[in-house]
């Protein structure tokens, strides 16, 4: 220590790319680490998904049996059975509930410990997220899989590349996702209580992202127009629908690319409204 | 001892107001909850002729009455299932210190004032679900009317008063008690037939989620129960609630009395 100094240290200098992901990594690792200790947590949630997902499991399967043609929503039996599951597993893995993290520290203040790191804000925010998400997909997303798959018939993927694209899809889902939870919490910034647009978010990604029912259960217009003109459906109805193969591949690969488009999108909204916010921030408390 | 309830209220009421914006678009998200839940029911209605062989104004009864059920229990007693919070945090003890009721204190703190245009909502549904169904109205059923959706929103607010007191014996358990607020919901938002099983015979019958809005609906519509049930099942709803809220109550005093501050 050779005098006071608030250089931020280079990993590795001449090499900004390692750096990054050095930094990156270990965000999200600390990410991953924290909900691993929530250990009681995450059985108790699990149960939950599980009991939800008999309840909606029961519901379609009684739809499907009482169609004429047996395929509401271009879905067979299994096709439904699976898409409740995977989806019951997917909402902790994409957060679509109660994540405050940044409305909290915004009412509280906080944030201003936020913007003196050397990390923008988004990228602060997405590193630890991901890590999180990566410990929901081990531990909130395959316990409800396997229960479904004791307890009904699940379709099994056909197609060779249809699994890998669902883990681009899964990924591009968590984006997308964060994107959209940063800008609603980020309301907060102005309206210092984000209650009422958090509200709101629930219940729009509920039923846009396909949570209660199929999108494809409503009119083909409807539906476009959801999954075009919001991001929702990609946080839900896009990976169950790459899983059970309802499109034909060009269609799976075009859905996919779809939410790449929204996650870009919405990373860079939440970076714009961060700048904007910091430029009026006054931060509470003290 | 009512002027300190009425105070917390209003306290409640300005913390509210002082949020205009979030709260306005709280209260109107809240009323859209309430709306979605039915459409979301329409919606798999839509998609297909019978559910477990009843039509889509059959299943609007039924949903209605759930709806109504949940929307009065959520408004009064909805807030416990933040409990969970104040024991972990320790808050409970300040809640505890104070000369007033742990319970009715916890309800106050936290007044849903943003959830009560749910109630209207719920009426609303019910009255159109009423009007499109072919109903012979006799005294029992207009009696039934009144009583199924009341004793409904006790059996709800039992549960969550169930489900929240879990907290006392395991801190961090979570989601846990929503499985079966919420997923009680769901599960009396369909005709009992759809589900099957051990399932069935245990939400429907074993914790008596059944007999809040199926049953009655099945009653009023004078059709047999598929699952050969006597007509007057409908008629159980407020023995039900009566159970289930003396099984809250004694799981709230045990609970209290086993409540050790985190001590943080």
């Amino acid at each position: 220590m050779d005098g006071l100094d608030a250089r931020v240290p280079e990993i590795s200098p001449g090499r900004p790319f390692r750096d990054w992901v050095t930094t990156f990594g270990a965000l999200s690792w600390s990410g991953f680490r924290r909900f691993a200790t929530y250990r009681q947590a995450t059985i108790a949630g699990s149960f939950t998904n599980i009991v939800f997902g008999f309840l909606r499991c029961y519901v379609l399967l009684a739809v499907a049996a009482g169609a004429t043609d047996a395929k509401p929503g271009g879905y067979d039996a299994e096709q439904l059975a699976t898409y409740v599951w995977v989806g019951q597993g997917l909402l902790t893995v994409v957060a679509l509930w109660g994540w405050t993290e940044l409305a909290d520290r915004i009412r509280s203040g906080d944030v201003t410990a936020d913007l003196l790191r050397p990390v923008h804000p988004v990228i602060g925010y997405l590193a630890p997220d991901l890590g999180r998400a990566a410990h929901a997909m081990i531990f909130r997303f395959l316990p409800p899989l396997a229960v479904g798959a004791i307890f009904f018939d699940l379709y099994a993927p056909e197609r060779w590349f249809t699994v890998p694209l669902l883990a681009v899809s899964i990924l591009l889902a968590v984006v997308g996702s964060l994107g959209l939870r940063f800008l609603v919490n980020a309301t907060a910034y102005w309206l210092h209580d984000a209650r009422g647009p958090i509200t709101l978010w629930t219940l729009s990604a509920g039923i846009l992202a396909g949570l209660y029912f199929p999108l494809r259960f409503l009119p083909d217009w409807l539906a476009v127009t959801f999954w075009v003109a919001t991001p929702f459906p990609g946080l839900l109805q896009t990976p169950a629908d790459v899983l059970v193969e309802r499109d034909p591949p060009l269609m799976q690969f075009a859905l996919v690319a779809l939410q790449a488009v929204w996650a870009v999108v919405l990373l860079a909204l939440a970076a714009y409204v961060q700048r904007r916010a910091e430029k009026r921030l006054v931060a509470q408390g003290g | 001892m009512a002027n300190p309830y009425t105070s917390l209220a209003r306290a409640q009421w300005r913390s509210f107001a002082s949020y205009r914006t979030s709260f306005v678009v709280d209260l109107l998200s809240n009323v859209g909850g309430t709306a979605l839940d039915v459409v979301a029911v329409l919606v798999l209605f839509q998609a297909t002729r019978t559910v477990a062989g009843f039509s889509l104004s059959e299943g609007l009864l039924i949903v209605s009455l759930s709806s109504l059920a949940f929307a009065l229990a959520d408004f009064s007693v909805g807030n416990v299932d933040r409990l969970k919070t104040y024991v972990r945090t320790g808050l409970l003890d300040a809640v505890l210190v104070r000369p007033l009721g742990a319970l009715p204190q916890l309800l106050l703190m936290d007044l849903p004032i943003r959830k009560a245009l749910r109630l209207v909502v719920g009426v609303v549904v019910l009255a159109v679900a009423l009007h499109v169904n072919d109903i012979e109205w006799t005294p029992a059923r207009v009696a039934l009317i009144v009583i199924a959706p009341l004793a409904g929103s006790v059996f709800f607010g039992a549960i969550f008063v169930i489900s929240a007191s879990v907290t006392f014996w395991w801190i961090d358990s979570g989601d846990l008690g929503s499985a079966f607020t919420y997923g009680g919901r769901d599960f009396t938002a369909y005709p009992v037939p759809v589900y099957s099983g051990w399932f069935r015979a245990l939400f429907a019958y074993a914790m008596g989620f059944g007999f809040v809005a199926y049953q009655p609906a099945v009653t009023l519509l004078g059709r047999d129960d598929p699952l050969g049930l006597p007509a007057w099942t409908g008629f159980v709803s407020p023995l039900v609630a009566l159970i289930a809220a003396a099984a809250a109550a004694l799981m709230w005093r045990a609970g209290i009395r086993h409540y050790r501050s985190t001590g943080s």
